[in-house]
């Protein structure tokens, strides 16, 4: 991973305007910004994240490559499109932001441990297993993911809501053994598979 | 009126500051003009302003000259009340079809007011964008030319249109006036049709149509007028109470992809203006506050800008206010992020003035088929790949501008009609 890092830090020298026009999803919208800064007023989360878009946009054109991949910003995004419904170019910020998450989630630099990067992260490998949402091991693995005692006392406090769920027959025990899945399995996988190497081509980390 | 225009006649549409300068400017070089406007006055926008920037005139002083040099010339031929709906035939040989809507005056009219104080009936008054209400026999305004009183259809029928004939005592009024329907030839048109307000409730988080105390710049300029609807104080609408820390809002609806596509130009400077009205009333208690994307000031105007900002009690923000919510005494709270440290700040001001964008009147009307628009419906002129360039637009129907400017575009557009009515003389004189 810091390879596709390193690699992209030599291929584009300081132009990180450029790097992000090339590799990010929607990327080539960030020029466009007028740093009018409704963006930044419209977001619902605008006093709790460090970066509003409108600043990410002009740190992306001041080179501040490291600061920008580093930040918790664009993982705060709730998809609300706020700032898509109301910037007055018509940005797709919402998909920006996610454009940037993936990117520098995909280079190994985004922040460790924030909450809701670990949870796309157990979410998609849950998913990416069977094709289908395992919930009793989604909950789990969200419960464990910082330690076991933490695990043992999440669990707990959720045990209501667990049996809640069972006994409207919204929770199936049974799921811990593996549970439901697609049909066809490995077709899902290739899927990805092939996905997957059309976005690395598209973002320049294979040729 | 058929035999006073001929294919030599150059006709104006739109009779505000455009409209009467190219109007005039054709007439005064010999030219026959027919000038129709609309409206029941002469005047337009222009009319309904508080001053002029840069130089802070009043437009009484613009319009007094352009009425004077109208009076005095027998080319032009004015009707008021009177609206283009379709326009036939090519550059020399228009025909043009008017629709004249009823006045229930006529011209012995002497302006006594003697019906507006027979008549109960009120109205909103449009001259005031809707900020007062008149009678419903009205004087458009103190500048109004013709200089008649004007019967509102809304009252024609009842008891008081016969209490203002019967106050009348000059006979002027003429309940049995109809619509009509007029036909007229014209070599060349003039289209001055200006501009309107971009409407300010389409803007939803700035909230226009549901707090009082957040009006449009347009309607500031009547709150400042000594002849508006509050003398001249700058009252605010909620409680009437004098408004001393008032924010302006720019670019509202303009440089807005989901508005106006076009920059409007001129509102960066009407804001900047509108703070003299502040100081002017207050003084040094006064507070302006603009919040901006960035001041758009064109070439010479820079000045008055750079005065503007060495005065205290303006501050400036760089930022696009993101939206506005009312706090329990009524004051507009503005909520938004600056650009210049990234600020996030939710800030109460007394009173918002929206800077709103101008749109061409003409949208929303089917103007001819060869006529040429830009992508915010701006008349660019005739297409002149139809074969057609007898047809010109003049003032600030052709792009956002200020009286000056419209006034030059206006005076080059007579120009290019009279070249038109010129070539089509000395063609039949062969």
């Amino acid at each position: 991973m810091s390879d596709h890092n390193q690699h992209a830090v030599a291929h584009y020298r300081n132009n990180f305007l450029r790097e992000v026009e090339d590799r990010v999803e929607d990327g080539e919208w960030v020029k466009m910004c007028m740093q009018c800064g409704v963006c930044a007023g419209s977001c619902p989360f605008g006093p709790h994240w460090e970066h509003s878009p409108q600043k990410i946009f002009m740190m992306i054109r001041a080179g501040k490559r490291e600061e920008v991949l580093a930040s918790d910003s664009m993982w705060m995004c709730t998809s609300c499109y706020n700032c898509i419904v109301r910037c007055p170019r018509k940005l797709p910020i919402t998909h920006i932001m996610h454009g940037l998450a993936h990117y520098a989630h995909r280079l190994g630099v985004a922040p460790k441990g924030q909450p809701t990067r670990e949870v796309a992260r157990l979410f998609w490998n849950n998913l990416a297993r069977s094709g289908r949402v395992n919930e009793l091991r989604f909950s789990l693995a969200m419960y464990f993911k910082d330690g076991f005692v933490q695990g043992i006392k999440n669990s707990l406090a959720m045990q209501g809501i667990g049996i809640g769920l069972m006994k409207a027959k919204r929770l199936n025990p049974m799921e811990i053994l593996g549970g439901h899945k697609c049909r066809d399995k490995d077709g899902i996988h290739k899927m990805i598979a092939k996905a997957r190497e059309i976005e690395e081509r598209k973002q320049g980390f294979t040729s | 009126m058929d035999s006073i225009a001929t294919n030599q006649t150059i006709l104006v549409v739109g009779g505000g500051i455009g409209g009467m300068t190219a109007a005039l400017e054709a007439a005064e070089c010999g030219k026959q003009v027919i000038l129709v406007e609309r409206n029941a006055t002469l005047g337009g926008r222009t009319a309904r302003m508080n001053r002029y920037f840069p130089k802070m005139c009043h437009p009484t002083c613009g319009l007094e000259i352009n009425l004077r040099r109208l009076k005095g010339n027998r080319n032009v031929r004015v009707m008021t009340m009177a609206e283009v709906s379709r326009v036939a035939g090519q550059r020399g040989d228009y025909t043009v079809t008017l629709q004249l809507a009823p006045r229930y005056v006529n011209a012995n009219c002497t302006a006594c007011g003697d019906c507006a104080a027979a008549v109960e009936a009120e109205i909103p008054n449009p001259y005031e964008y809707g900020l007062s209400k008149m009678r419903a026999a009205y004087l458009p305004h103190a500048m109004a030319y013709p200089m008649h009183y004007v019967l509102d259809p809304s009252i024609i029928g009842t008891a008081d249109a016969e209490k203002a004939k019967a106050a009348c005592k000059y006979d002027a009024i003429d309940l049995g006036m109809q619509a009509e329907t007029v036909e007229l030839k014209a070599g060349a048109i003039v289209w001055a049709t200006g501009w309107k307000p971009y409407d300010a409730s389409r803007i939803q988080p700035y909230g226009y149509d549901r707090f009082a105390n957040v009006i449009t710049s347009l309607e500031f300029e009547r709150l400042a007028d000594p002849h508006g609807p509050t003398g001249g104080k700058l009252l605010r609408p909620s409680d009437g109470r004098e408004a001393k820390n008032i924010a302006f809002i720019q670019c509202a609806g303009s440089r807005d992809e989901n508005h106006l596509r076009h920059c409007s130009r001129i509102c960066c400077m009407a804001s900047l203006k509108q703070t003299h009205y502040v100081r002017e009333a207050h003084g040094e208690s006064g507070k302006s506050t603009i919040y901006y994307i960035d001041i758009r000031v064109i070439d010479r105007l820079e000045d008055f800008y750079q005065k503007v900002q060495q005065d205290a009690t303006v501050s400036f923000v760089k930022s696009k206010v993101a939206n506005i919510v009312e706090d329990k005494d009524g004051n507009p709270v503005l909520h938004g992020v600056d650009t210049e440290g990234y600020h996030r700040y939710a800030t109460a001001h007394d009173l918002v003035v929206l800077a709103v964008g101008m749109e061409p009147e003409t949208n929303g009307i089917k103007l001819p088929d060869d006529m040429l628009l830009d992508s915010s419906g701006f008349i660019e002129g005739s297409n002149v790949s139809l074969g057609d360039e007898g047809m010109f637009g003049a003032g600030a129907a052709t792009s956002p501008l200020d009286v000056n400017r419209s006034v030059q575009s206006a005076t080059a557009a007579a120009l290019r009609a009279i070249q038109i009515v010129h070539k089509t003389s000395t063609v039949e004189s062969k």
